[in-house]
């Protein structure tokens, strides 16, 4: 099982200025969803954007990370 | 990556503008994600082609290293990868889908 707090850090440890809320959508552990703000994402298409935050989780989706969804904005 | 793997896949996403390789069939999704795809799509009112992953292991896993993306749905536009169920959503929301495929 990975939790909320270790999914925030991941993502906020790798991607510069960036702020993550995590969201457990079914409250199951499992299915989690990452609204993912930073001025890192700015000029970069979408693909871009989202392969950044999966790449910080990308071991965890392997083993206990079911599913993340991503949602991304510049700022 | 298996080339015979390769090789189908870079036919599955030529043979149509908007290729999918999904959960299930348009008709009977196997997954939210896959399904959330679809209907994007279908709303669209773009046609497109699909890949059910459940009918072949070898598929499911070539086309994650074949995109380097590790989930599926998995959206292909004029045989270049998008995305997954998210980018298709925010492409939509964004007005950007309908260039894409009309391009």
């Amino acid at each position: 099982m990975i939790t909320i707090e270790e999914i925030k850090e991941k993502i906020e440890k790798s991607i510069p200025n960036s702020d993550a809320e995590i969201i457990n959508e079914r409250n199951d552990g499992m299915h989690f969803k990452a609204i993912v703000k930073s001025s890192s994402f700015k000029g970069k298409g979408l693909l871009e954007q989202h392969r950044m935050v999966l790449d910080t989780v990308a071991e965890e989706l392997k083993r206990n990370l079911h599913s993340l969804s991503i949602e991304t904005h510049e700022e | 990556m298996d080339k015979k793997i390769k090789e189908q896949i870079d036919k599955l996403i030529k043979s149509s503008k908007v290729f999918m390789f999904m959960k299930g069939t348009p008709e009977e999704p196997m997954c939210g994600f896959s399904a959330k795809a679809v209907e994007v799509l279908n709303n669209g009112k773009i046609k497109f082609e699909t890949f059910d992953v459940y009918s072949d292991e070898d598929v499911r896993a070539g086309i994650k290293e074949y995109s380097k993306w590790p989930t599926i749905p998995q959206i292909f536009i004029n045989g270049k990868f998008i995305g997954g169920s998210d980018i298709i959503v925010a492409l939509a929301e964004k007005g950007e889908l309908k260039k894409l495929v009309g391009s």
